[in-house]
């Protein structure tokens, strides 16, 4: 177990330094010169000029990213040029935000997909089934900045239920923090719905037509057993493995919905970054990300090492 | 009654209490997330929509463009035009209590000269120095005569900042900005809000109202609009101008506007680079002029902008001062046009339009392809993401680029950079000795009507090279709840918050 740990661990670091110089490569590819964005509308020579020697842009790329994975592996992420922000605390200031908006989504996509997936492959061929189907075919193809202002003009402008976007901190008001980002959740969670909803349905449907559930039937269960607690189960699993895999949509699809909402969270702050060649960000948050998604998938390993006694040999 | 009643009423009577004391806030929505809060470095149009709630100027522009004493009282120039003593406003203190004396403008000004980075360097070149003459009078000495520094004065370069507050901070002095303004900083969350309080110790406690200021940044003009209608917002700036007649049919609402000091027009790339020779437009003037006169700027006013524009063929909108009236707006001669593309030996000239991927620009791009294609004109549209647009301006890699300025209240701020050689902002690559002379000129004179005869003189020689088609002046729009008085539109876009209030 121990010598598995070190193994994985020891494959970690190599990942993480590769990443680390494509981002820093990648981002050096972007059209444009970050002193220009940054010195304004004056363009005034002289504030270019300083901007390129803080920004290391007169020297070598080896050396730059020196430099940059220096400050790093001291823990310092750099400072926004835009706002003169350390990018750690606007990294930390923006996780959390996200990290809700997603964690809604995705409760509201399970509760939406699950139940529309049963109920149309149980109900296979009728009317329910159809209008499942439909809603599932409506959440792929509606693209999520229209279903978001649609939402806002409706239960905002017309109806005034909601805000139209912004963002309270749950510790603030939780009841204004839940206002605030039911719909942008809703959004987001829609496509998803759809997806698991599919999936839900044939999953649903090659079980229901297995021997056992056959046998079940025939041992006079009620219908309502055979299917919440005989089928059901087994017809989670492929689901699960899809949601799990979902989440990367969830996190590609926040930078759109939050740019729509106004949400200040880790999309926004990439997607800005970038437009404004704020290249300490970028790399910043890119580089949180990764490691994010690195750590978590190592998790995961040692979750099914723990799991599966075969492989501990 | 009463022991049950007794607590019921005092609950009552607490929010009653509470309800008269509630904080009067005022919530702006803004088309952009600021930069920098900090005057000496700060570099973008919608920050000096901030500043003008946080830091106070020496001086001011009002609803015409004249100058009006606001820290500084009153200004006078020496006979030689080299000096310019000001008289500072007594009592007045910065958010955290030091005094605003003329050691403090002194330390500003020198702030802005010195400091790495700084973009004020630029509009105070030629201040030579600074004498605290007495604790409320300041010289400024210029090494040459330089009529622009009022219009500096009146905009970031005349922002007083807290010397002990910017000495402390140091580099990082604008993420907690300290200056002597309506409004002091509370704080700030990226692309979220910023947030203001009223401050107590303003010397025109009276004109302020609001306790509270919340600037919230949104960048889609519809969501921006849906959060007014919706009550999360008291006023926003930059309204779409489809959005306007709606608006103006909704009692609920009003629109403010007014023309802006900056322009809309089309930079045309006549010596930037190589690239200007290998094409017919950046080579030829007859075939800019027939451009030019191919383009119907009142139908381009009312495609693109909904008519909320004045159209404009000069740096400065036909209403301003320094308007060359002998240079009127041009009308569409497209007979005159096809006859000097004749004359050119290009009867169908092709070229690429760069534009940034706003949707105005692209708008504007596309009318004005169609216009000019009866005239003969083969355009090419290039959407180019901002950034990059700049560089390949900076680079001359561009036939022609939609290009707007945000304008300053100094004709020289829309002129110099872009028309003397060399300059920053020459994306044309326009050079003269003699419209150099005549832009240096400029800058000395002070009397209005000598410099309304240079400018005259040098529209004369700019408008026949045409480096820049100037096309329309845009309204700045603001749409606000019809309850908020005391809006007033001032020619620079920004929001004065002295004299808001809730009725």
């Amino acid at each position: 177990m121990t010598d598995y740990l070190l193994n994985r661990i020891a494959q970690i670091l190599p990942t993480l330094v590769f990443v680390s110089m494509l981002i820093f490569g990648l981002q050096q590819l972007l059209p444009g010169d970050p002193a220009q964005v940054l010195a304004g509308e004056e363009q005034d020579p002289t504030v270019i000029a300083h901007l390129r020697q803080k920004l290391h842009l007169d020297e070598p790329l080896p050396l730059r990213y020196a430099y940059w994975i220096g400050g790093v592996l001291k823990g310092d992420l750099g400072e926004s040029l835009r706002t003169q922000q350390p990018v750690l605390e606007l990294v930390l200031q923006k996780l959390p935000v996200t990290i809700q908006l997603g964690g809604m989504a995705f409760v509201i996509a399970l509760c939406i997909g699950i139940p529309a997936g049963i109920i149309s492959a149980v109900g296979r061929g009728t009317w329910w089934d159809s209008a499942a189907n439909a809603f599932a075919l409506w959440g792929i193809s509606t693209p999520n900045f229209w279903l978001g202002i649609l939402l806002i003009l409706l239960f905002s402008v017309q109806l005034g239920w909601l805000p139209a976007s912004g963002y309270v901190s749950p510790l603030e008001d939780l009841r204004a923090n839940l206002a605030a980002m039911i719909m942008p959740a809703f959004v987001l969670g829609n496509a998803i719905a759809a997806v698991l909803m599919r999936h839900m349905r044939s999953a649903m449907l090659q079980v229901l037509s297995s021997d056992y559930v056959r046998t079940a039937r025939a041992k006079g269960l009620r219908e309502r057993v055979v299917v919440l607690r005989h089928a059901l189960r087994n017809a989670l699993t492929p689901v699960i493995t899809l949601g799990a895999l979902e989440l990367g949509t969830l996190l590609s699809g926040a930078v759109l919905t939050e740019q729509v909402f106004s949400i200040p969270g880790f999309g926004k702050l990439i997607v800005d970054a970038v437009f404004n060649r704020d290249y300490a960000v970028v790399q910043g948050v890119v580089l949180v990300t990764a490691t994010t998604y690195i750590v978590l998938n190592l998790l995961a390993d040692l979750a099914y090492f723990a799991a599966n006694p075969r492989l501990r040999g | 009654m009463s022991h049950r009643l007794t607590p019921w009423l005092a609950a009552c009577l607490l929010a009653v209490a509470s309800v008269a004391q509630a904080q009067t806030h005022l919530r702006v929505g803004l088309a952009e997330d600021p930069d920098v809060l900090d005057p000496t470095l700060a570099r973008t149009f919608v920050g000096r929509i901030v500043f003008a709630a946080l830091c106070d100027k020496l001086i001011d522009i009002d609803e015409k463009l004249n100058i009006v004493p606001q820290l500084a009282t009153s200004w006078d120039w020496s006979a030689d035009s080299k000096a310019l003593t000001m008289k500072l406003r007594p009592g007045v203190t910065f958010h955290d209590g030091e005094k605003l004396d003329a050691a403090a403008v002194k330390f500003n000004l020198e702030r802005h000269k010195t400091m790495p980075g700084s973009n004020r360097r630029g509009e105070l070149a030629p201040l030579a120095g600074v004498d605290v003459v007495d604790p409320l009078t300041v010289k400024l000495n210029l090494s040459a005569p330089f009529s622009p520094l009022l219009a500096a004065l009146a905009d970031r370069a005349g922002m007083m900042v807290s010397p002990k507050a910017a000495q402390a901070a140091g580099a990082s002095f604008g993420s907690k900005p300290v200056c002597s303004g309506p409004y002091r900083f509370v704080e700030r969350v990226a692309q979220d809000r910023i947030v203001f309080e009223r401050f107590d110790g303003y010397w025109n406690k009276a004109a302020v109202s609001f306790d509270k200021i919340t600037y919230t940044p949104i960048v889609d003009a519809t969501v921006r609009l849906a959060n007014l209608k919706s009550g999360q917002f008291d006023i926003i700036e930059r309204v779409a101008s489809s959005d306007i007649e709606k608006l103006q049919a909704d009692k609920r609402f009003k629109v403010a506007r007014i023309t802006e000091i900056g322009y809309q027009g089309i930079t045309i790339n006549i010596g930037k680079s190589e690239q200007a020779q290998k094409n017919p437009l950046g080579r030829d003037a007859r075939v800019r002029e027939a451009f030019e006169l191919a383009i119907d700027r009142q139908g381009l006013a009312q495609v693109v902008m909904d008519n909320e524009a004045t159209v404009g063929n000069q740096w400065v909108a036909p209403s301003n001062a320094y308007y060359a009236k002998a240079y009127p707006v041009p009308k569409r001669d497209i007979a005159r046009a096809k006859a000097l593309l004749k004359e050119a030996g290009v009867p169908n000239p092709s070229f690429t339009l760069m534009t940034p991927t706003t949707s105005d620009a692209q708008r504007l791009a596309l009318v004005v392809q169609a216009m000019t294609r009866e005239a003969g004109f083969d355009v090419k549209i290039q959407a180019t993401e901002f950034a990059t647009s700049l560089n390949l301006a900076d680079k001359g890699d561009f036939d022609a680029y939609v290009l707007a300025w945000s304008g300053r209240a100094d004709p020289d701020g829309n002129a110099f950079s872009f028309h003397a050689c060399k300059q920053p902002l020459n994306y044309s690559g326009y050079c003269s000795p003699e419209t150099d002379a005549l832009l240096n000129q400029s800058r000395t004179l002070r009397d209005p009507a000598e410099r309304r005869k240079a400018y005259e003189q040098i529209a004369a020689r700019v408008l026949k090279e045409r480096p820049i088609v100037y096309l329309y002046h845009r309204n700045w729009l603001w749409a606000y709840n019809t309850k908020l008085a005391g809006v007033r539109s001032v020619p620079d876009g920004l929001l004065r918050v002295q004299g808001l209030k809730m009725q």
